[in-house]
């Protein structure tokens, strides 16, 4: 993608160009307020770009072809290429009024048109992955923040979309459950071949997961590189002072 | 007269009007909800058409008063070729005007849904329709329904106009009875104490037990 994003006459994105392969695990780290929240939201069709395009799998995503040309996309295109990704937020936004099943069942009964039997099962399966299992019928307000986030990662997945994106799902937990999380998007690495996108602020676990980490700088990417060379040997003046920053802090 | 003697005597004809105003409030509850989703989801839209309509609406109908809305609607309507009865004019009247007031509470309590509900039904795919139905309508009923429990005392109390359109509510029976018989204080004093049990012991135990139902649906109970 090519893509710029103002809020108003703030430039929060410019010209930024990033492409990720299929199956690859990308971690995003920068300063606040440098735009990566930004770059999943416009993925996730949240906002809307002012300029550039976003191809999934080859297809304009914010777009869509008409009479040969690319026009912004309807509501109605949009919502058929959402389901190809999913997104984890860092405040969960699990809905209240449903327990752990039921927030799973939504999408796939809502949305994909699953029977109840179906998407019960599909659900079930990945409360047992994410370890949710013995929750399923606790209401979001019953479970602590590890707990609600692995079922809104279980909620993602049962869509199965071929992208996930992560913002920051670890920045809203204790230290003590932040593991029970990070296990989670470790198994869904290992074992799935999903393309991920992350945010985050470990730098530890991303520099274990990643294929790729990229460091973002004023809604652009400063610096890009196997976690080993990012964080063994970075080359950009800014990515050192982050990192050093970084460390100090832990 | 004592008032054992007066109630002996009238309690039929009171009963009567107690049950014509129970009726003009369910109806006129029923006109207000349906109205106040209307125009209070409509205040949200997109489209400046829609939104606009509902805009005006509101404000018209707040802006002026149930008494000539009424008016209006029994006496007015009929010089357009639109002719109601009584009865119905009256709850008609009532539910759109406080559907008004009404839709200002829908509106305000979807806004309170936090953003981040929107965008999580949204990354499901899920279509605007559903997300409203299905995530944000719930929730957005837990946060109205205290407000909405206001003003269906409101309503009730507003009910009694209608007595001025002839229909034969409690207000226009215990009129009717102070007209012949000069016994001001124990007609409006009974219809008095009859309005006020309506609402002590029907409306707001049922809004309370509503919210109490609510409640354990979001599992906080
Ligand atoms: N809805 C919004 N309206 C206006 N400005 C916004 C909005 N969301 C984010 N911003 C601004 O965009 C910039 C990038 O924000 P964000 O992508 O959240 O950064 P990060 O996630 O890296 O901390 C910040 O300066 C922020 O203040
Ligand atoms: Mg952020």
């Amino acid at each position: 993608m090519n893509v710029s994003k103002s809020y108003g006459k703030l430039n929060v994105i410019e010209h930024l160009n990033f492409d990720v392969a299929e199956g690859e695990m990308v971690s995003i780290i920068g300063p606040s307020g440098s735009g990566k929240t930004t770059v999943l939201r416009t993925l996730m069709t949240l906002e809307t770009i002012n300029d550039g395009v976003i191809y999934v799998e080859g297809k304009p995503l914010t777009h869509m072809a008409k009479g040969g040309v690319l026009v912004p996309a309807d509501e109605r295109y949009l919502r058929r290429m959402r389901t190809s990704i999913g997104m984890c937020f860092q405040s969960f936004n699990l809905f209240p009024h449903m327990t752990a099943l039921q927030n799973c069942m939504e999408g796939p009964v809502q949305v994909l048109g699953l029977s109840k039997k179906e998407a019960r099962e599909r659900s079930e399966e990945l409360l047992h992955m994410v370890g949710m299992i013995d929750k399923r019928g606790q209401h979001p307000s019953r479970l602590s923040g590890g707990q609600q986030q692995r079922v809104a990662i279980a909620r993602a997945l049962a869509m199965r979309p071929k992208v996930m994106l992560f913002d920051e799902v670890t920045s809203a937990l204790d230290p003590e459950v932040i593991g029970e999380v990070t296990n989670v998007i470790r198994k869904l690495v290992t074992e799935h071949n999903l393309t991920m996108l992350m945010v985050t602020h470990q730098m530890g676990f991303a520099r274990d997961i990643s294929d790729r980490v990229c460091f973002f700088y004023g809604g652009k990417i400063e610096e890009q590189g196997t976690p080993h060379e990012l964080f063994g040997s970075p080359q950009r003046e800014r990515t050192k002072q982050f990192l050093s920053a970084v460390k100090e802090a832990v | 007269m004592p008032i054992w003697e007066f109630l002996q005597k009238y309690s039929s004809v009171l009963m009567h009007g107690t049950w014509v105003t129970c009726l003009q409030f369910v109806l006129a509850v029923l006109v207000a909800v349906s109205v106040a989703l209307v125009m209070g989801i409509g205040k949200l839209s997109a489209n400046p058409l829609i939104r606009g309509t509902c805009v005006v609406y509101i404000e018209l109908f707040r802006g002026t008063s149930l008494l000539v809305q009424l008016y209006w609607i029994f006496f007015v309507l009929p010089l357009f070729g639109i002719t109601l009865p009584n009865f119905t004019a009256g709850f008609i009247s009532v539910g759109l005007n406080y559907g008004a007031y009404g839709a200002e509470l829908v509106r305000g309590a979807i806004q309170a849904v936090p953003r981040g509900q929107w965008e999580a039904a949204t990354a499901l795919s899920m279509s605007p329709f559903a997300r409203m139905r299905r995530i944000v309508l719930p929730q957005a009923i837990a946060i109205m329904l205290p407000p909405w429990g206001n003003l269906l005392i409101e309503l009730l109390k507003g009910t009694a106009l209608v007595s001025l359109i002839s229909v034969t509510d409690l207000m226009f029976q215990a009129k009717q009875i102070n007209a012949s018989t000069y016994l001001s204080a124990q007609a409006f004093g009974t219809a008095l104490i009859i309005y006020y049990l309506f609402a002590r012991v029907l409306i707001t135990p049922s809004m309370r037990w509503a919210e109490h139902a609510v409640a354990r649906r979001l599992g906080r109970s």
